[in-house]
């Protein structure tokens, strides 16, 4: 069976161990993770999770099921029509070209967030497959550090 | 009311019917155990080791159909339990177990006798919690029984911290549950039902596979009337043995790795399986690509996990089996022509004239066949019986003549040596009017045969019956077939004196070697009415046959086994 890559979002009871119940599901049955995201939604008791994973459709199938099946699930989302984005924060030197690393980032939804003595912080928000070419472009502008943020999606 | 934690525990407990506690003191559940001292509501059995606790929780909740209750403190106390734990979790039995820890202030400082014990037991919990606050106590009480018995059930973990259990505050149990996460769907979907019987009556060899789940939600009443309305052959799985009741002519016997011809045959063969409460596990479908090859699957489970895990299901329906079938039942009673599956029984009968489960007897040397036979002669449908794990545990399984469910307990998911002896001093309480019998071996008994003092201590009359080959058996059987007869580590001639051993703790030992011996022992064991050791000398190398190799198709049973 063919692997694909499905993002999935988990609503969950705010509670101490659940982001460990849901972690320890993927290693415990030796499901992929690719990233995955957490926070409180507000106004609720509730955090929502997004998870990108691979595997082929029995694997996504059960996944889903042993989400679902956490007594702190309250709903598990396999997306299908999305708006899916991942952050990401670049550092270059301050020695780089600003004016070509501020026209790039613009290009993906981003700019220059922070500009300092000795570096520059870039920050981009796009889709996954989109934050790929922007860091293969990147590349040529020597990057110090590089920190994806993982991929956060709602349905449409 | 005003009380303790540990108070609130106890009224808990009692709040839920609970009458009998498995458990063993320690530091940080010492709160609760004080209270324990001044109530009367249930009595508290101290087994000798926290793992014998959680079993004899496992196997009085496995007899009585109630969820059962241990009691440890943390850290080892804990971490003791957790065989005991996963246990259960293996085979969806509903337990509450109930561990100290150290106070809330020491938690992650590695203080005395702290264990992490909810992130241990996540994965061989249905749910767990670490308490917090005295405040959210009543409350998880009452969630933890409500999660371990309903949908499929499982053990829930309460890990309370020692402050807590000291803490006064006002007890109030709340009278029901309100968790907006937790939906067990009971219900099957009507059009599922509705095609599913359809398949049913279209098909010219369907099968009714059977598994622990008929055990767990009461059906098999309904089974067997959905059976016997439709004329469809059933096989049982280890764990459902007692399900359709051995004189029952539609059943063929138990299925998978050393189940008999006819089971796996008709698995192989059939072109539609009736799946209810079973999750094909590796020792029932053999190869899973040559396994059933010409069926469609009708898959009822109340967990929808079960369904299409490891086979492709054709009519998946999701909820409880008692309601599925009675949906099934009135849907079949105007349509089904039972005429139709004539031509698959005679199939299937001829299978069993073919290759009937067998054994050679012998007049020199008992055979733990013989012996499973007669107490199922002498006892039959008055013992409860457990087992430990090994060929003792199949030759029981395969000879026992099982009545009902409920009747046969033993550890089939997770395989626990160990388990045999205190789940049958937890049946016994569970169902003292029951004579219970333990069939084990000479290695499983030594992982928990402490509890004699237990079962001494108690007055609770078990009769473990020790399968004595001097041999990890089961092991040793691998060995013989696929290890050349090198037979690393599993002699097991260097033993203790079984009947000593029974007589030191305040019971009673037996050595047989012969038939006559063996009826006079049993005689009285049964009229001494006190926990005893029978040492039953078998024929050292005797085999579990059929068996399928592992990794093999269910098709391709070794029936005999001649040496080489
Ligand atoms: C706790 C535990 N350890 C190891 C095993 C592996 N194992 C399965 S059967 C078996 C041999 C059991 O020997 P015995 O109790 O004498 O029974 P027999 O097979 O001889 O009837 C072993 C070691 C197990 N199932 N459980």
């Amino acid at each position: 069976m063919q692997e694909v890559r499905r993002v999935i979002s988990v609503i969950a009871m705010n509670e101490s161990s659940v982001l460990a119940r849901v972690s320890g599901l993927f290693a415990g049955r030796g499901y992929n993770i690719e990233s995955l995201t957490v926070a409180p939604i507000p106004k609720s008791d509730l955090s929502r999770f997004t998870i990108v994973t691979k595997g082929n459709a029995k694997v996504i199938e059960q996944i889903t099921k042993q989400l679902n099946k956490l007594i702190s699930t309250l709903k598990v989302i396999e997306h299908e029509e999305m708006v899916e984005k991942e952050m990401v924060l670049i550092k270059f030197s301050a020695n780089e070209s600003l004016a070509d690393i501020k026209a790039l980032c613009s290009a993906y939804n981003g700019g220059i967030v922070n500009a300092g003595e000795n570096s520059v912080i870039a920050m981009i928000a796009d889709e996954s497959k989109r934050i790929e070419y922007f860091l293969s472009a990147a590349q040529k502008y020597n990057p110090l550090e590089i920190v994806r943020g993982g991929v956060v999606a709602i349905e449409r | 009311m005003k009380m303790s934690g540990a108070q609130m525990v106890c009224e808990a407990l009692i709040a839920e019917g609970v009458t009998t506690v498995f458990g063993y003191p320690g530091g940080a559940i010492m709160n609760v155990y004080d209270a324990i001292y001044k109530q009367d509501g249930f009595e508290h059995i101290l087994t000798r080791h926290e793992q014998a606790a959680v079993h004899a929780a496992d196997g009085y909740a496995r007899a009585t159909g109630k969820v059962g209750v241990a009691m440890v403190t943390s850290g080892p106390g804990f971490t003791n339990a957790v065989t005991g734990i996963a246990t259960a979790f293996t085979d969806s039995i509903p337990l509450v177990v109930i561990s100290g820890q150290v106070p809330l202030s020491l938690i992650g400082t590695d203080g005395f006798q702290e264990i992490d014990a909810v992130g241990i037991s996540r994965p061989c919990t249905k749910h767990n919690y670490l308490v917090a606050s005295l405040e959210e106590l009543p409350r998880i009480m009452k969630e933890a029984f409500y999660i371990a018995a309903s949908g499929r059930p499982g053990p829930v973990l309460v890990d309370i911290p020692k402050d807590i259990t000291a803490e006064m505050g006002e007890f109030v149990y709340p009278k029901e549950v309100y968790m907006p996460t937790y939906r067990p769907r009971y219900k099957g979907n009507d059009r599922q039902i509705k095609k599913a019987v359809e398949a049913i009556l279209d098909a010219k060899k369907p099968l009714l596979y059977l598994g622990g789940g008929v055990v767990l939600s009461n059906a098999s009443g309904l089974v067997k009337e959905l059976a016997a309305l439709a004329q469809i052959p059933a096989v049982e799985t280890l764990m459902a043995r007692g399900v359709m009741g051995h004189e029952n002519p539609l059943l063929l016997g138990m299925l998978g790795m050393h189940g008999n011809y006819s089971s796996n045959m008709a698995m192989s063969e059939t072109d539609l399986i009736i799946s209810l409460g079973a999750r094909f596990d590796d020792r029932v479908t053999g190869k899973l690509s040559e396994f059933a090859k010409y069926a469609d699957v009708i898959h009822v489970d109340i967990d929808p996990a079960n369904i299409g895990k490891l086979v492709d299901v054709d009519y998946p329906i999701v909820g409880s089996i008692t309601d599925v079938l009675e949906k099934m039942i009135s849907l079949l009673k105007h349509s089904v022509k039972p005429d139709r599956y004539q031509a698959w029984r005679e199939i299937l009968a001829r299978y069993n004239e073919l290759h009937p489960l067998k054994y050679d007897d012998s007049d020199d040397v008992l055979k733990p066949q013989w012996v499973v036979q007669r107490v199922g002669e002498i006892l039959g449908k008055d013992a409860i019986i457990t087992s430990d794990v090994g060929q003792h545990q199949m030759w029981t399984a395969q000879f026992y003549p099982f009545e009902r469910p409920r009747q046969w307990i033993n550890s089939g998911g997770l395989g626990t040596m160990g388990f045999g002896f205190p789940a049958a001093i937890g049946a016994k309480r569970g169902v003292p009017e029951k004579i219970v019998v333990n069939f084990t071996g000479d290695g499983s008994i030594l992982m928990n045969m402490q509890e004699l003092i237990t079962a001494a201590e108690y007055n609770i009359p078990v009769i473990n019956i020790i399968l004595n080959n001097h041999f990890l058996g089961m092991v040793r059987q691998w060995q013989t077939f696929f290890y050349d007869k090198r037979y690393s580590e599993t002699d097991l001639s260097f033993q203790p004196n079984f009947k000593a051993l029974a007589e030191a703790c305040g019971g009673i030992g037996y050595d047989v070697t012969t038939k006559k011996e063996f009826d006079e022992a049993l005689k009285d064991a049964v009229k001494q009415n006190k926990v005893c050791f029978m040492n039953v000398a078998i024929n050292r190398f005797e085999n579990v046959l059929p068996m399928v190799p592992t990794g093999g198709a269910l098709y391709n049973m070794l029936l005999e086994h001649k040496d080489k």
